[in-house]
């Protein structure tokens, strides 16, 4: 039988579109439905707390609609309004208004009950009103993103002619070492990813979404590094390829980094977090070795002052941006997403390092002083987290 | 944060519901909530589909029907029936009760020391459920070893002793489970030579676990929370108001009321004629019941609750609102 590609092509979809129908008209949906209540989940996306008010933006994440009867705030019935709708469609969103007197400083506790007498649980664990975008919560974010993202970093760069003094093989040592700093941010960035990806809704599947995101990320940036064309015929040490993994290095950096912002901004608004001097101080250190990982390459060449500023905004500047939008507008899918995306860019970078080591070494690798050099930049990440650590 | 897994939500429902209750349930939801405003809910108020008015719960006494036997002694006969039904404890909530007569709580059975008790019971429901009165009955009225299945029935006979305010509920296993869903009711026994005229009330406090945690997330007095709050119980001046008060609450190990601005004569079990106490707050565990008597001299609305802060917030919460010349 000869028919055209195409035919072979559509007739299976035509036949799963046939298969459909049967089952929605066809009466067999009620063999297959039982007559139990509808499986609801509610997911409280984010709370904002003015004088008096709390504000919670609901998202269903289930498969039906949820129905949202009464809402409690510290074991308490209390009066509320709902938009647009009592009823929350499946993937759709809904603001509940509170007219309560939190306390600044303290837990508060709410529950939502559903029609069907379902709650759902939502704890505040420290009431601190949520700052609205104005001139100083920028100024206040911008500084917070400067402290710990874009000054370290630049400040990294500075080693920059240190790195140049140093023979082959210490550059090497180097680039392991940025190697392992560089896997040690990728497992912070899948653990923190798949962490928050339990707070996203159901139905968003936050697991798969960190699975996209980080091979998305890893995916994207092989695909547009030129590792396929060129590299195979010219000689892998090149200038223009040294400076390129340097950039490459930069942005898997950054995307971090915005992932990094987010979660501090995000911590920082909710009240969750006071940036105190000491912790300001640990991701300054933290993040200054981001900046050797990114003139590592780049150690033998004469990069002007100019490439090497818009480096050091690439890695560092979406630190900014990202805690600017984590005190905003932070949801669990958006913190998912950044972070996923941050650790498959830096996996992709570590992958990148590996092949400009293995074409300049040849065969020798795994040399002592190359796995030391990993091994260096763990230590020296697992160190200077500890500064971070609360 | 806590969010309910699906598997916690299946789990619930499939324990929970009945099937065909919570099909009505959710046809429900989306109907009530069009009643009110779909942007607003007050938490109190009373709800549509209730299965009951507390305010004429409050005075309605079942007699049941009287005849006279040879020997004087009065007979009287009462049909309760178990039926599942859902009803809307507060507005936009509901909850797949088990009930006696379609009501939570069950009909206030009332007689009078010395009279022929036959209560014929029909469980219409979809478990099997049992009658079991608190008072002095033969073993075979007792309500622990026959059990009615759904479809059968039985006749409870037994001489009203001692007079008092006695209570009934289920006593099927898992008793927790056939109480705390809502198979339950007062019974008062009168004393041959009665009471002082007064304003009676019938309470029942209790609560339901909506979420079939093992807790209560809902207070009332009869059922409905805030209601007395929404309809305040009248009151008049200067009448004497007896309340006859059940704790019914499951889970909770105490319950309480507190009447504010007053001070109430408190009768234990009802089975004296002489008050034990004279306070304003009464701590009670589950199943015991108190008669109390009070006037208020001044016009106003009064508030009355459980003194546990928590349960009143969640709930057991109203008013007296005491009006006209003092009687």
């Amino acid at each position: 039988m000869i028919r055209s590609r195409t035919f072979w092509f559509v007739l299976p979809l035509a036949l799963l579109g046939v298969l459909s129908l049967v089952v929605v008209k066809g009466g067999t949906l009620s063999r297959l439905a039982r007559g139990l209540p509808p499986v609801e989940e509610l997911t409280v996306d984010r709370v904002r707390l003015t004088p008096g008010h709390i504000i919670l933006d609901v998202v269903n994440g289930g498969p039906d609609p949820v129905t949202i009867a009464q809402v409690m705030v510290d074991e308490a019935f209390w009066t509320h309004t709902m938009t647009p709708d009592r009823t929350v469609r499946r993937l759709g969103r809904a603001r509940i208004d509170l007219p309560y007197p939190w306390v600044e400083g303290e837990p508060h506790h709410i529950k939502l009950v559903t029609a069907t007498g379902i709650t759902f649980d939502h704890e505040i664990a420290v009431a601190a009103e949520t700052p609205t975008a104005g001139a100083s919560y920028f100024l206040t974010f911008t500084l917070v993103g400067l402290y710990v993202g874009v000054l370290p970093v630049a400040i990294g760069l500075l080693w920059l002619p240190f790195l140049k003094r140093l023979d082959r093989r210490w550059i090497h040592f180097a680039l392991a070492l940025t190697a392992g700093l560089l896997v040690f941010l990728a497992a912070e960035a899948l653990h923190e990813a798949l962490e928050s990806a339990e707070r996203v809704a159901g139905a968003f599947q936050g697991t798969g979404l960190v699975a996209l995101g980080v091979l998305g990320a890893w995916l994207l940036l092989q695909a547009f590094s030129g590792s396929g064309k060129g590299e195979a015929g010219e000689p892998a040490t090149g200038n223009r390829q040294r400076l390129r993994l340097a950039f490459l290095i930069a942005l898997g950096i950054g995307l971090h980094n915005l992932g990094e912002g987010l979660a501090i901004g995000a911590a920082y608004a909710q009240g969750a977090v006071t940036l105190g001097a000491f912790l300001v101080v640990g991701f300054m250190i933290h993040n200054t070795t981001e900046g050797l990982g990114i003139v590592a390459p780049i150690a033998q060449d004469e990069p002007p002052v100019r490439t090497l500023a818009l480096a050091g905004l690439l890695a560092g500047g979406p630190t900014i941006v990202g805690a600017w939008l984590g005190g905003l507008a932070y949801s669990p899918l958006l913190g998912t997403v950044c972070l996923a995306v941050g650790a498959g860019a830096i996996l992709q970078v570590v992958g990148v390092l590996y092949r400009v080591v293995a074409r300049e070494a040849g065969e020798t690798v795994w040399t002592p002083l190359n796995a030391m050099g990993v091994a260096a930049g763990l230590v020296l990440m697992y160190g200077t987290g500890l500064l971070v650590a609360q | 944060m806590k969010r309910i897994s699906r598997r916690e939500a299946l789990k619930r429902s499939l324990v929970g519901l009945a099937g065909v209750a919570s099909a009505t349930s959710v046809a429900k939801a989306s109907a009530i909530g069009t009643h009110v405003n779909p942007h607003t809910v007050m938490t109190g108020g009373v709800p549509a589909g209730a299965g009951l008015d507390p305010t004429a719960f409050l005075t309605a006494f079942d007699y049941g029907v009287a005849s006279k036997r040879a020997n004087g002694q009065t007979v009287r006969e009462y049909r309760v029936t178990a039926v599942d039904r859902t009803i809307e404890v507060m507005p936009g909530l509901f909850y797949a009760a088990w009930t006696f007569n379609g009501q939570v709580p069950g009909p206030t059975l009332r007689c009078t020391e010395g009279d022929l008790v036959r209560v014929h019971f029909q469980n219409a429901g979809t478990h099997e459920h049992s009658m079991h009165f608190h008072g002095f009955h033969p073993a075979a009225m007792d309500g622990v070893f026959e059990q009615i299945a759904p479809g059968g029935s039985y006749v409870y006979e037994f001489e009203a002793h001692p007079f008092g305010l006695q209570l009934y509920h289920c006593h099927t296993m898992p008793l927790k489970r056939h109480i705390a869903k809502g198979l339950y009711g007062a019974m008062i026994i009168d004393p041959k030579e009665g009471r002082p005229a007064a304003h009676e009330m019938v309470m029942v406090m209790n609560g339901f676990d909506v979420n079939f945690d093992g807790e209560n997330e809902v207070y009332a007095v009869n059922t409905v929370p805030f209601a007395y709050q929404a309809q305040p119980v009248v009151l008049k001046r200067g009448e004497l108001n007896r309340i006859y008060l059940v704790n019914l609450l499951e889970f909770d190990l105490l319950n309480s009321i507190h009447i504010h601005a007053n001070f109430f004569h408190l009768y234990r079990t009802g089975t004296s004629l002489v008050p034990h106490d004279y306070t304003d707050t009464i701590s009670m565990g589950q199943g015991e019941r108190h008669i109390l008597e009070f006037t208020y001299d001044k016009p106003g609305k009064f508030m009355f609750h459980a003194h546990q802060s928590e349960f009143a917030e969640l709930g057991w919460m109203g008013l007296f609102d005491v009006k006209g010349e003092i009687a």
